[in-house]
């Protein structure tokens, strides 16, 4: 663990437990926070989301951080991930775990890490809707969106393909 | 198992068959409701194509389709595009392994292209072992895309004639897609849902891990099947011979997702000649498995003992009569000189025409 946090990782991975049995809360959490921003699109419009995206990609990264260690990859797909953060597996990956995880539901990679995708399992199931978000098969990472806000892009998406954006 | 629209050069592709997505052999075979054989070949430390050629010999007419690895276990090898490429000419089916842990999308989709245009007719999709556990641990992991995300762009490529970005291909890889899968590690319950995510993707078959635990795996594939999900994906099972318990013993501990029971090592450990025995449970699996619905084939990984995988073929009886398409020419007994055989050369129309 010593030599985990000398590297900059977190000394203990209690939140992402804690986010995960918590899932179905955090995530009606942020479905309000998101039907405020959304509420408020027309004035984020107007300031602008490119003048916007670094003071939101700052308090995203301050809370995801906290409560996901979030690696800010600026297109969040934890609603799909039973609020585990897939980027803190160490072969990034978006989809589903690898065949390596060892028999007691840790990393291959880090032995001291509770699997993300065991995790996300778990938090999965504990979601309203079940398994089926894990099953959407996720694009590759964007790298141009890596540092950017996700809720501003999400808010963004969905005003625009529900036809709102005038 | 000579087709009966062989190209008269090895290394010229089938036509491909209503339905079918490659010109390969494999995909002939399995949806031919042949019980397919795979084998792993290991690629070489070496630049000598001899090297290739004398452990793609070990398996003539043993294997349906031979997986060319891509640097696993993260351990540093001949590249599985140069391997493929040196067996496809000499008409061998293989499977090219393409693993996201070193290339980025750019490379992934050129190598596609390339393996194709060189008759690589099946593809295998992995994520790959982390960089920390093979040679060069201080390689930078690249893991662009996953299994998952690559399996759909390769299958984007095949179907749709298109780059990842949208541009357009003048040819699209035929490719017969396939994917890894482990049923042995957790979270075991979620297992089958991967298999079906990773056909939604695009995999059309499935190599999974070594099957050791036959009741593990029958539980797998009771859910499999319930889903009804070996009815959209070939499902080859993984098998090999472990050479003494104490390396089963080591692999458990160091391998990981390698799932293999205390019964298995106790077997082992009473056995006076353990790697006899080791190919005799390889055996007994096979068996086993077959009897299980749903398997489609197997996939032999028999490391370090590539040259008992005849003797599993021939032993298990799992072809049933059936013979793999195998070269024209015995490369096992020819001479070689810096890669190029001597005392015999490649087939030409006339010795194939003998053969036939």
């Amino acid at each position: 663990m010593n030599a985990a946090s000398a590297a900059g990782k977190p000394e203990s991975y209690r939140m992402r437990v804690f986010s995960v049995r918590h899932a179905r809360s955090l995530k009606r959490l942020y479905t309000a926070f998101e039907s405020v921003l959304m509420f408020c699109e027309p004035l984020l419009r107007r300031i602008g989301y490119a003048r916007l995206d670094k003071p939101f990609a700052r308090i995203e990264s301050l809370t995801k951080g906290l409560l996901l260690d979030s690696q800010n990859c600026g297109q969040c797909i934890v609603g799909f991930t039973g609020l585990s953060c897939p980027m803190n597996c160490p072969k990034k990956l978006r989809n589903g775990p690898c065949g390596g995880v060892r028999a007691d539901g840790n990393c291959e990679v880090e032995p001291d890490m509770p699997c993300v995708w065991v995790l996300a399992w778990e938090g999965a199931q504990r979601l309203d809707d079940g398994q089926i978000p894990l099953q959407t098969v996720q694009p590759p990472v964007d790298h141009q969106l890596i540092g950017r806000s996700a809720w501003l892009r999400e808010v963004r998406i969905k005003v625009e393909s529900s036809g709102h954006a005038i | 198992m000579q087709f009966e629209d062989e190209p008269v050069t090895p290394g010229d592709p089938l036509p491909i068959r209503p339905g079918h997505s490659s010109f390969g052999r494999l995909e002939r075979v399995l949806r031919g409701g042949g019980f397919a054989v795979t084998a792993e070949i290991a690629p070489p430390d070496s630049a000598n194509p001899a090297d290739v050629y004398k452990r793609a010999a070990l398996f003539d007419g043993y294997v349906d389709a031979m997986n060319a690895t891509d640097g696993s276990g993260a351990n540093c090898h001949m590249s599985s595009v140069g391997m493929c490429s040196l067996l496809t000419r000499r008409g061998y089916a293989m499977v090219m392994q393409l693993s996201a842990r070193d290339r980025n999308r750019i490379a992934i989709q050129g190598d596609v292209l390339g393996a194709a245009a060189m008759g690589v007719a099946s593809i295998l999709c992995l994520t790959g072992d982390g960089v920390d556990v093979g040679d060069h641990p201080q390689a930078k992991p690249v893991f662009d895309l996953d299994c998952m995300s690559m399996l759909n762009m390769i299958r984007h490529m095949r179907d749709e004639s298109r780059f990842l970005s949208g541009r357009e291909l003048t040819e699209p890889p035929r490719v017969f897609l396939g994917a890894a899968a482990n049923p042995f590690a957790p979270p075991l319950d979620y297992r089958p849902h991967r298999l079906a995510k990773k056909v939604a993707a695009g995999a059309q078959f499935v190599q999974t891990q070594y099957c050791f635990d036959i009741e593990a795996f029958r539980r797998y594939m009771d859910v499999v099947r319930d889903a009804g999900t070996h009815e959209k994906v070939f499902i080859l099972a993984g098998v090999g011979p472990l050479a003494s318990a104490s390396s089963a013993e080591w692999i458990r501990g160091n391998v990981p997702g390698i799932h293999i029971p205390d019964a298995v090592i106790r077997r082992l450990k009473s056995a006076r000649n353990q790697q006899q025995e080791g190919i005799d449970i390889c055996i007994d699996m096979i068996h086993q498995i077959r009897e299980i619905q749903g398997v489609h084939g197997i996939h032999i990984m028999a490391y370090r003992q590539e040259h008992r995988v005849a003797e599993i073929v021939e032993r298990s009886g799992v072809l049933g009569g059936r013979m793999p398409w195998r070269p024209a020419v015995d490369w096992k007994n020819a001479e070689w000189d810096q890669g190029h055989p001597v005392a015999t050369h490649a087939p030409g129309r006339q010795e194939l025409e003998k053969v036939s």
